[in-house]
């Protein structure tokens, strides 16, 4: 952390700054500061996410058969592409985040974080096509659903919801860490120690995360057995 | 003493102080809107918040009054069944989401949790000022939802009328409540993070102020209940929006569920409107009866234990629900659990009198109130977690009673408490102390002469929502609404002499009270800085007297860092 | 207790609750005195300048009385807890003999059927003495099927079947309402359980009508006349159902709208090509000739004992909500499809009127 090159005195925040502590010291307390706050932030989002699995589980385990025929209905390669582009930008992520420690990396960290922003739109290129072919297969709840099990229409139901509401986090996390990769263009030196860079990809990491529980709730459900 | 007519609140601000070479207030810091608009300083950010949630009480205010004097007569006269629904809806989803929940943490916690633990600010400043904005933007949309045309489910948003039936603005209602959540997470965050992190030197976890800890359990409610919450409203959006089948039972959805999610948050959001109560009861009641508070290490593991607990005991919202009886018992058994530590605090407010030099002061006479009414509500909170007893009263008039004992009757003494104690804190000024007590007595049998008949009407078999009712409930609706006249007498009034006091009142000291709190150790009103140099804490809090030794009526502070006194 | 402080007690349950109710209000009496006695008591002798004795407290004697008194109000909790379950664990499951009442809970009026076949509405009969079991559903909402004097309260929550059940004590007349908030009328979902003996109670059900009116003709024309080889859920033609639709409104093909009342009925079972409901293929023959005017009478008044379902909820222009989706399976209560008994037709609360 106590690389020389690292620009403390830009990134220092209030209150942080206002510690009586060397500058070195503050910012690292800062860290600790964000870093512990989005760590409590995600503890909220889990039970965010863990509401919306709540209501799979329950009405999965009302409505069993339909679900596995509805499960079936979703497209398994789509998923399973989109699973490993998200987990490769987990990767990435993790490798721009601790080589944004090092002043010395700020090259590598600038290419993890465009290709952490890259996969994640890739992610959502292949989710709109998916999209795509699902409104033309008719597995839009409503009139002219495919299926002819009303508790079939369920299961779809939290498929739009659940992956539209993890769209959105992963479009915030792509606008995140496309900020940083504006700051990273703009001053290279406020990029190596910032506390954004591990708050940012901390957060990726986590809607990565959801994703894997996602993936076997929506494609594998209905094809185990 | 000035009695100098000020033109601003900025202004208030000693110019002596100015003269002696100390920083500025934070209220001086700067008089323009804009300064106010965008500041990251959580005392100024506290005050915008005291302006809104007072404005959406009276406008939750506003809306129960109408509703008791409808129900004056067991006739519909002054308005018909869809104007009185959507006024209890409003009436609910108001005082709720926009004047319970935030109230204390937002104005209280958001001013006094730094200076409390001695730092300069909350932890992520901006955060702050954006979460007041969340707040006010939520507020403002749920009450667009009222200029819409209303909503009419109730503030519980149960489904499948919410979803289905309802032809009412509910979904901008129910967005309105999920824009504030995100308010109350990002407070939630920056309340964990500061007390965790900005603790000044010497403050250890156990000589925190039970303030503090009440903020900080609170805050661990906000984060993890609030998203339940919220994705529980985004699913009834979804369903009224987009037509996707959730809870519609037509097409295999479970309204129970619904009930589950929505309880799992609302009823931890019950303690979110206590605990910081009993933080604000715990600060007020040591200082005026000059000592320590009984059994400090247990309030805390109270405070804790409410919070824990309350996570698992929402079931018993839902015990004519239909739900398996063994379940049930499992709630009922959970409830009667949390109801120990709520006990247990109540026994050592109690015992701190004990031996005390207890002084009336108003903030003093709101909390002897508070505990009054907070034993009422909290004990009849076993009835209703006794099944047989829920099964008769549960959706009566009894229901109401108890939690407005507890929301209203409790903790709103607590807010007033609160206001009356940091008032010259927060403004420098001090108020007329004989209309404070005034008001104070008023609210105390305002209070009890509204909601006390509620028990008996409940028990009687008087459903809640009726605009209409059976005659024989008459009597105590009538005695009920005479109240209500009352208490809304008592709650205007701090309005008008708390105002008064900004412009006349007598300029307040640093340390009114005499108090230990860290808080009384800087200027009223405190600098932006919040303190002269960073506090150093060498004692347990509440040290209203040496250890060991007995207490003495208005014992002379050792002057410290930051006190002018 | 004064009457006027406790309500009738008209059930065995009623008897056990009001027990509870007395015996916790007697020890919250006593906790609240407590407290507020020691409050006051303490805020007077120890008010600032008073003379009394102020030694410190002794560390050890602060910590036994913390731990006693967290003790022993746990035990006091956990004793009421016992005691208000152990009540309801005895009243979990109904006698095996208990008469079964069938209950529908619909905006904004509650509709009753025992096993015998006697329908009333807004009203109930039962003998005092005879354990009643409740088979609750709704048509729409959740309601709550509350009658004071009985201590009884249970959800009617929709596609879903609750249960409750209640024996009464005490001849006579007993408010009935409804507790969970339903909509507009909500506060005028009420209704009357008369309790009878059961002599008369046997008087009554004979006095009923057999249910041959002329809903019930129609009913049995629906099938007759190959109605409900279409009209059925289930059918394998594509026909509109016609469950809940009276007085409501129809989209037809061309974009109009049509309110489902006799004439419309009419004028779809002689003429049915004339008005097309959106979404369906004009596959009905004509009837002209082959139904009297009165079988036609029959039929409308059958299709209109099938209910009014719920109120109409879309507004022009918003997006139609979820369950009245056209095209989706229209799984309402079994009591709203056709082929399921004659209901009557909704009558306003109070003394109830028999057709």
């Amino acid at each position: 952390m106590s690389d020389p090159a690292i620009a403390t005195e830009a990134l220092l925040r209030e209150p942080w700054d206002g510690l009586k502590l060397p500058e070195e010291q503050a910012l690292s307390y800062q860290r600790t500061g964000a870093t512990f706050g989005i760590w409590i932030f995600i503890a909220s989002e889990v039970l965010f996410f863990g509401a919306l699995f709540l209501f799979y589980t329950a009405v999965r385990a009302e409505h069993a058969e339909a679900f596995a025929a509805a499960a079936r209905e979703t497209n398994i390669v789509y998923g399973t592409v989109n699973t490993a582009l998200l987990l490769t930008s987990g990767l990435t992520a993790a490798a721009a985040s601790r080589a944004s420690e090092h002043a010395a990396l700020i090259r590598l960290t600038r290419w993890c974080l465009v290709a952490t922003a890259l996969l994640g739109l890739a992610f959502l290129v292949v989710k709109g096509l998916e999209y795509r072919e699902d409104i033309a297969e008719h597995l839009v709840p409503g009139p002219g659903f495919k299926l002819p099990e009303a508790s079939a229409q369920l299961f779809f139901g939290f498929y739009w919801l659940s992956t539209a509401i993890h769209g959105i986090h992963l479009m915030i996390g792509i606008g995140l860490v496309a900020r940083l990769i504006v700051i990273g263009w703009r001053h290279p030196e406020r990029i190596p120690g910032n506390p954004q860079v591990e708050v940012t990809l901390l957060y990726w990491g986590f809607v990565d995360m959801v994703w894997l529980f996602l993936y076997p709730a929506l494609y594998l459900a209905g094809r185990s057995g | 003493m000035s009695t100098r007519v000020a033109e601003s609140p900025a202004s208030l601000a000693d110019p002596d102080e100015l003269a002696l070479g100390l920083p500025e207030s934070y209220l001086s810091a700067g008089s323009t809107l804009g300064s106010w608009l965008t500041t990251t300083d959580h005392k100024r950010i506290a005050i915008l918040y005291a302006l809104s949630v007072t404005l959406f009480f009276f406008i939750g205010g506003v809306a129960a009054t109408m509703v008791r004097l409808e129900l004056f007569t067991p006739q519909a006269d002054l308005v018909g069944a869809d104007t009185y629904n959507k006024l209890f809806t409003l009436h609910g989803v108001i005082m709720v989401w926009f004047f319970l929940i935030p109230s204390i943490p937002t104005t209280f916690g958001n001013f006094l949790l730094p200076l409390m633990i001695g730092a300069r600010d909350l932890a992520f400043p901006k955060l702050n000022l954006a979460s007041w904005y969340l707040n006010v933007l939520g507020g403002l949309t749920t009450t667009a939802a009222v200029l819409a045309g209303g909503i009419d489910t109730g503030w519980t948003f149960y489904v499948p009328y919410s979803t289905t039936f309802s032809n009412t603005a509910v979904t901008v209602g129910v967005m309105g409540v999920f824009i504030s959540g995100f308010s109350t997470i990002a407070t939630g965050v920056n309340f964990i993070a500061t007390t965790h992190l900005l603790r000044a030197p010497g403050m250890t976890w156990f000589r925190l102020p039970l303030f503090v800890w009440a903020m900080y359990t609170t805050s661990i409610i906000f984060v993890l209940a609030t998203p339940v919450l919220a994705l529980t409203l985004i699913l009834v959006a979804a369903e009224r929006t987009l037509g996707l089948p959730i809870f519609d039972p037509a097409r295999g959805g479970d309204p129970i569920l619904y009930q589950h999610l929505f309880w799992f948050y609302s009823h931890p959001a019950v303690y979110i409107m206590l605990l910081p109560g009993m933080g604000i009861v715990s600060e007020v009641i040591t200082c005026f009866a000059r000592r320590r508070i009984f059994g400090y290490e247990f309030m805390v593991y109270a405070l804790v234990a409410i919070a824990v607990i309350g996570f698992f005991t929402w079931g018993h919202h839902m015990f004519t629900s239909g739900m398996s009886p063994y379940a049930a018992l499992i709630f009922s058994f959970l409830s009667f659990v949390v109801a120990v530590p709520s006990a247990i605090k109540v026994f050592n407010w109690t015992a701190t009198l004990y031996r005390g030099q207890v002084g009336f002061e108003s903030p003093m006479l709101y909390v002897l109130g508070y505990i009054g009414l907070f034993t009422v509500g909290g004990l009849t909170g076993l009835f209703l977690a006794s099944i047989p007893i829920d099964v008769h009263v549960q959706d009566t008039y009894f229901v109401v009673a108890h939690f407005h004992y507890i929301m209203v009757g409790a903790t709103v003494s607590a807010y007033f408490a609160g206001l009356h104690f940091w008032w010259p804190k927060f403004t420098g000024r001090m108020y007329p102390e004989t209309w404070a007590k005034f008001a104070a007595v008023l609210m105390f049998f305002g209070f009890n002469l509204t909601f006390f008949p509620q028990f008996i009407a409940g028990y009687l078999g008087m459903p809640r929502r009726y605009h209409v009712y059976p005659p024989e409930f008459q009597v105590w609706n009538v005695l009920s609404s005479s109240g209500a006249a009352v208490l809304a007498a008592a709650y205007l009034m701090p309005l008008g002499y708390l105002t008064w006091s900004l412009f006349f009142g007598a300029r307040a000291v640093n340390d009114p009270w005499n108090a230990s709190g860290l808080e009384w150790r800087t200027t009223s009103p405190p600098p932006r800085d919040n303190f002269f140099g960073r506090p150093a804490v060498l004692g347990k809090p509440y040290n209203y007297h040496p250890e060991g030794a007995e207490p003495v009526h208005d014992q002379p502070r050792m002057p410290s860092q930051g006190s002018l006194t | 207790m004064p009457a006027w402080l406790m309500p009738v007690a008209a059930s065995t349950q009623a008897a056990k609750v009001d027990r509870i109710f007395i015996g916790l209000t007697l020890v919250s009496a006593v906790i609240v005195l407590l407290v507020v006695g020691l409050v006051v008591t303490f805020a007077i002798r120890f008010r600032r300048g008073s003379k009394a004795d102020r030694g410190p407290l002794p560390e050890v004697v602060s910590r036994e009385f913390e731990i006693g008194w967290t003790a022993a109000t746990l035990f006091v909790f956990v004793f009421i807890f016992w005691w208000a379950a152990s009540a309801e664990i005895g009243a979990f499951s109904p006698p095996k003999d208990a008469l079964e009442i069938h209950v529908v809970g619909k905006q904004w009026m509650w509709k009753t059927q025992g096993s015998n076949g006697a329908r009333e509405i807004n009203e109930l009969h039962v003998p005092v003495g005879v354990p009643v079991r409740l088979v609750l559903t709704s048509q729409d909402v959740i309601h709550s099927f509350y009658v004071p004097a009985f201590r009884l309260k249970r959800d009617a929550v929709p596609d879903q079947t609750t249960e409750a059940w209640f024996q009464a004590t005490k001849t006579g007349t007993f408010q009935l309402m409804c507790s969970e908030y339903c909509g507009t009328d909500h506060a005028r979902m009420l209704g009357r359980v008369i309790v009878m003996e059961p002599q008369d109670y046997a008087a009554w059900l004979s006095a009923q009508p057999e249910g041959d009116d002329l809903a019930h003709q129609g009913e049995r024309l629906f099938s007759e006349k190959g109605c409900s080889g279409c009209h059925a859920p289930g059918s394998s033609v594509h026909a509109p159902s016609l469950a809940g639709i009276w007085g409501q409104a129809v989209q037809l093909d061309g974009g109009k709208l049509a309110t489902v009342d006799a004439a419309y009925i009419r004028d779809s079972i002689l003429q049915p090509a004339r008005d097309i409901v959106a979404g369906y293929a004009p596959v009905m023959p004509s009837f002209k000739g082959l139904l009297s005017d009165g079988e036609i009478q029959a039929l409308t008044a059958y299709i209109r004992s099938l209910g009014a379902g719920p109120r109409e909820i879309r507004t022009p222009g918003v997006p139609p909500l979820s369950s009245r989706v056209p095209g989706a399976q229209p799984a309402r209560s079994p009591a709203m499809v056709p082929g399921a008994p004659v209901l009557d037709t909704p009558a306003p609360a109070g003394p109830a009127v028999r057709p």
